[in-house]
């Protein structure tokens, strides 16, 4: 498939916060109900948090991509399921045309059901969807940059079901042994996952207590609430340096901004119908324009 | 016949090391990741001599790969060393979704492959390793077949940019392959030239092919032996241009005969010219504890196996 154009008269990196917020949910909703299929609860409950990062607090540059990232912050969506809430912000960003959000799912698209780096989609530097990787990938790349004095962080996202996965624990101790302490990982802690409540399918415990045992700096917030996750994440880069690597446990609403996929797991992986479209995109009015 | 000349008798690994040794000083992007086997796999000289780039991982197989692919992105070659079980079947996932997939410039540094690992029986002792990493899409494998060869194919691959899974093992074993025979990735090495059968071979088990052909010559058969050290991608030319010659093949592998060099080769001759052909192999099998030299008698991977292996495939031409 030939690269599309990028197409910069609809780059969006101007408006409000909270009206990205609400225009990226609009793109989840629409992209899950075009391609009848996808990820839109957990999607919608971490808009805020990727729009925080990609719009305010990342250093990045769309227009100077390139895989290897030097002296840019990076980010590694290892949950790669919630790929509709990422593919969002970042063609909203201007990684890629605004567009190309229509072909989700679909037959010879860049934008796969789980990222990958296999079509050269801009923005994406691992392929994620099998769980429980993306922490060790992020470690490494935090390494490189330490190797090459190169003063920039790596971010990361993942699901708190995804922490039932063993590898997450073998990366969280190998963090902290090799001081990785350039490294911000966020956990999504909706307690949902596919089959029902964390707590019911294989309860994480005391998280934070887990986290600080295996020697990280633990930090905690509301997701869901703009400012909040502006002003953590804000103090977790002022604790970053100081041997330590860094978790945020963000505690989210699988659902967040659609009432009727709110409260349940049942929205972690079923697109909504025609009707439940127009219902979810009535209840998110602001929109910079759809794609 | 040109007659083989045994050098000295050492273990592929230490090639490995010295090779590794001496990427680390050709280029400074080289780093290396270990799952707490490194005097084992012979990294120690470079993690001496490059701490700040070398990453001890601990037992934890699964996140060495991780750490790995994720070095790429800044840059970085790493060459991840463990056990071949270990770098593979533990961690085919990872491998699968975070290097092949991804196309991260990764190098699995596998040893102690294979039967002549010896005494620590059948769970250390791969046989399935080559097929799993043959499948990955992309993935570059190479067995070489004694230690000054195991030592060119860590710089080739070094210099060389994409995932590749290099595999050697533990025993001492002979160093035979003649100097002035270069080390090219993808380009198989012929070896003898014979007329009657062509035995294709990888890892440890060339050299007891051409102990294989010296017995073939006193019954006045020439066999042409092949050193296939990159088993993908496969030198189709190579296996066509002699069994062109030969009419009839025997692979050599110590490796179950599912998946391995056997099926490359037969994949080829089935599609451009089916011929003949027999398969020294491990027969569906896992191996058990022993000497090297006693498993590979009892598992049938032996010269005089070998020897029968290639009378039988001249049998059916």
């Amino acid at each position: 498939m030939p690269e599309p154009a990028v197409d910069k008269e609809k780059r969006v990196t101007q408006a409000p916060l909270e009206n990205i917020c609400s225009q990226v949910r609009r793109d989840i909703v629409r992209m899950t109900h075009g391609a009848k299929s996808g990820h839109p609860g957990g999607s919608l409950g971490c808009v805020e948090f990727l729009v925080a990062l990609y719009f305010d607090v990342m250093q990045h540059d769309p227009e100077d991509w390139d895989m290897n990232g030097a002296g840019q912050d990076l980010f590694f969506l290892s949950n790669g399921h919630i790929s509709p809430v990422w593919y969002s912000v970042l063609a909203r960003r201007g990684y890629f045309p605004i567009e190309e959000l229509a072909t989700f799912r679909k037959l010879d698209s860049r934008l796969q059901g789980h990222p990958t780096t296999h079509d050269g989609l801009p923005g994406v530097r691992m392929a994620s969807g099998s769980l429980g990787q993306g922490l060790s990938v992020a470690i490494g790349a935090a390494l490189a940059k330490k190797l090459d004095k190169d003063e920039r962080l790596v971010f990361s996202l993942h699901g708190d079901g995804e922490l039932q996965e063993g590898q997450n624990w073998e990366a969280a101790m190998s963090a902290a042994a090799h001081k990785v302490d350039n490294l911000i990982a966020t956990v999504d802690h909706n307690g949902r996952q596919i089959d029902g409540d964390v707590d019911e399918v294989m309860p994480l415990g005391d998280l934070g207590a887990k986290w600080r045992a295996f020697g990280w700096e633990v930090l905690e917030m509301n997701g869901n609430i703009l400012q909040e996750v502006l002003d953590t994440l804000q103090k977790a880069i002022e604790r970053t340096g100081k041997g330590k690597p860094i978790v945020i446990l963000m505690r989210t609403e699988m659902g967040q901004g659609v009432d009727f996929m709110m409260g349940t797991h049942a929205w972690h992986g079923v697109a909504p119908d025609d009707e439940q479209c127009e219902r979810a995109l009535a209840q998110l009015e602001c929109t910079l324009g759809d794609y | 016949m040109t007659a083989f000349t045994v050098r000295d008798k050492k273990d592929t690994r230490s090639g490995f090391g010295a090779g590794l040794l001496q990427a680390g000083k050709d280029d400074p992007n080289v780093v290396a990741l270990c799952a707490d086997l490194t005097g084992s796999l012979k990294m120690d000289a470079f993690a001496r001599a490059f701490p700040e780039r070398f990453i001890q991982c601990g037992v934890a197989e699964a996140n060495m790969m991780g750490i790995a692919a994720g070095l790429t992105i800044g840059g970085k070659v790493p060459f991840t060393g463990t056990f071949a079980n270990f770098s593979t079947g533990r961690v085919y996932d990872q491998i699968r979704q975070s290097i092949a997939y991804s196309g991260k410039n990764v190098k699995i540094c596998a040893s102690h492959a294979g039967l002549t690992l010896g005494e620590d029986g059948a769970t250390h002792q791969i046989l399935e390793d080559i097929g799993m990493m043959r499948m990955l899409p992309g993935m570059t494998v190479i067995v070489p077949a004694d230690h000054d060869q195991t030592k060119a194919a860590t710089l080739a691959i070094a210099r060389m940019n994409g995932p590749v899974y290099l595999r050697f093992g533990r025993p001492k074993w002979p160093v035979f392959i003649p100097e002035d025979v270069p080390f090219e990735i993808g380009k198989a090495q012929v070896l003898l030239e014979g007329r009657d059968v062509t035995i294709v071979a990888c890892g440890h088990l060339v050299w007891n092919a051409i102990q294989a052909a010296e017995r073939l010559l006193e019954q006045g058969v020439q066999a042409e032996v092949i050193n296939m050290h990159t088993i993908k991608p496969l030198d189709v030319r190579a296996v066509l241009r002699s069994i062109g010659r030969t009419g009839c093949v025997v692979t050599c592998e110590e490796h179950n005969r599912y998946g391995g060099l056997g099926e490359a080769v037969a994949q080829v001759l089935a599609l451009h010219a089916p011929t003949p052909q027999e398969f020294v192999a491990v027969d569906d099998r896992f191996g058990e504890s022993g000497t090297p030299e006693e498993l590979l008698r009892k598992y049938r991977l032996d010269v005089p196996d070998i020897e029968e292996a290639a009378l039988k495939a001249i049998s059916r031409k």
